[in-house]
């Protein structure tokens, strides 16, 4: 991991993911050992309605304790967050988390595009965002403002992807750090949080 | 570039609240922003301080800016369960005072105003509450006092209304014409609208219930303080105070003040 060594360290992660995205998440995030250091951030995209389980199905499975990202409530170092359903969910400067109900964005809220954007600007140099499969293009404005702001940019080998659209409607817009695997992202976040410590 | 940017955001804002007194410097940031980048597009302009001289010197931009800047996003019975918790716990102690005052604050373009007239006189209680319903844009309260919306929303808000537990057919409140739907104006003869702001303005009248929904989310901790202490003062003894659905009084300074009713619903009562 050349590219990541000489780098701004990595203070947290975002990660957008749309359909077949428990899977890739999963296969992203159980490997993880306990302790894991950074805070990581997922907005994946539910139907509005339904009430999520995320938590509870993901708190199950990977090692990190799991929360759902509530507002004004400050980002806490290892843990992994999700937005709630049917908010937009940012990070500020403070690095805190706040919930809105602005229109939805690629008719979704939350929308990938809304964390990605403000976490850039809460974090600068010092965040890395991943997005994975999925079947619309949030995330890839997104990922170019997580670039402008010298971010780190990861994007799920299309050809990995359960549904190639959203992988592939970013790579169109923008060339990423990395284009990886789901094994490969999973590799990436530990090397990521050895250059944190 | 980009400090150049949370410098001119800081400077606008500062602008709007020197020259007309609408107050967003404790809003949280990254939707101010987003919303400034937006306006941005609309009004043409490249970067926040154009927009700011557009806006300082022209009271019409002003008004349209404000209308990016709040956000009339809402609608009937949002959260239906909320309004079932409401009717099922809360409506039989608000049962218990002779008349009944209820705020409600950032009242929108005035759908949880019309959601609560509705709630109350199908509980009969309509008839002896007065309903202060009051937000900082002129535009959406003259919208909420009109009582029109669209008939493509109001599907949506029937279902919500049959699950909120509605007795009646909703198109028993409302008369249809051209698209739009005309809601029934003696749901709103004891409501009266007002401009108020949780940021500036001070408490109006001791109230028995309080309903700010999805309002606080917009603001940092210390706004959101502020107004939690609006409520606590204009609450009578045991008063209830109901919120959205991610919001709580629980981490802000006034959170030993509160009890919750229905935690999962978020209605909360004045210790």
């Amino acid at each position: 991991m050349n590219s990541t060594t000489a780098r701004p360290s990595i203070e947290a992660i975002v990660i957008g993911a749309s359909a077949g995205g428990v899977e890739a998440l999963l296969s992203i995030l159980e490997p993880l050992r306990e302790g894991f250091v950074l805070p990581i951030i997922v907005v994946l995209h539910l139907p509005e309605e339904r009430r999520s389980h995320l938590a509870e199905v993901f708190s199950r499975r990977v090692a990190l304790p799991v929360l759902e990202a509530h507002d004004k409530t400050p980002i806490e170092p290892g843990t992994l967050y999700f937005a709630a359903p049917g908010y937009h969910l940012s990070v500020e400067h403070d690095r805190s988390f706040s919930l809105s109900l602005e229109p939805r964005v690629h008719f979704s809220r939350p929308a990938i595009d809304y964390l990605f954007e403000s976490a850039a600007d809460a974090y600068g140099s010092h965040l890395a965002a991943v997005l994975l499969t999925g079947a619309n293009r949030d995330g890839a404005h997104g990922l170019v403002q997580v670039k402008r702001h010298g971010g780190l940019t990861v994007v799920q080998d299309p050809k990995d992807a359960q549904v190639a659209t959203m992988p592939q409607a970013a790579l169109d817009l923008h060339r990423p750090d990395h284009i990886l695997t789901t094994s490969g992202i999973g590799r990436l976040l530990v090397d990521l949080e050895r250059i944190a410590c | 570039m980009e400090r150049n940017s949370e410098i001119e955001l800081r400077l606008l804002i500062e602008a709007i609240y020197l020259k007309y007194s609408y107050d967003f410097r404790d809003y949280s940031g990254a939707s101010i922003k987003r919303r400034v980048n937006h306006a941005l597009v609309q009004f043409e302009c490249n970067t926040i301080s154009a927009l700011q001289e557009k806006v300082l010197h022209d009271p019409t931009a002003f008004m349209q800016l404000l209308q990016l800047l709040t956000i009339p996003v809402s609608e009937m019975f949002r959260d239906p369960s909320h309004f079932l918790a409401i009717r099922k716990e809360v409506v039989p102690l608000l049962r218990t005072w002779p008349s009944i005052k209820i705020w409600i604050a950032g009242c929108s373009t005035g759908e949880e105003v019309y959601s609560m007239a509705i709630l109350l006189r199908e509980e009969g209680l309509l008839d002896r509450t007065i309903i202060y319903a009051t937000d900082i844009n002129p535009r959406s309260l003259d919208k909420a006092k009109q009582g029109i919306f669209s008939m493509e929303n109001v599907r949506a808000y029937t279902a919500n209304y049959q699950q909120a537990g509605g007795q009646r057919s909703f198109a028993d409140y409302y008369t249809a014409a051209y698209g739009y739907a005309i809601f029934d104006k003696s749901l709103r003869e004891n409501v009266t609208f007002a401009d108020h702001s949780l940021a500036t303005d001070s408490v109006f009248s001791e109230t028995q219930l309080i309903s700010c929904r999805n309002v606080l989310i917009y603001f940092n901790k210390k706004l959101q303080d502020r107004a939690f202490g609006l409520f606590h003062e204009s609450l009578c003894h045991r008063g209830f105070l109901v919120l959205g659905s991610k919001e709580t009084p629980d981490f802000s300074s006034f959170g030993n003040e509160f009890e919750a009713l229905v935690r999962q619903e978020r209605i909360y009562r004045k210790k």
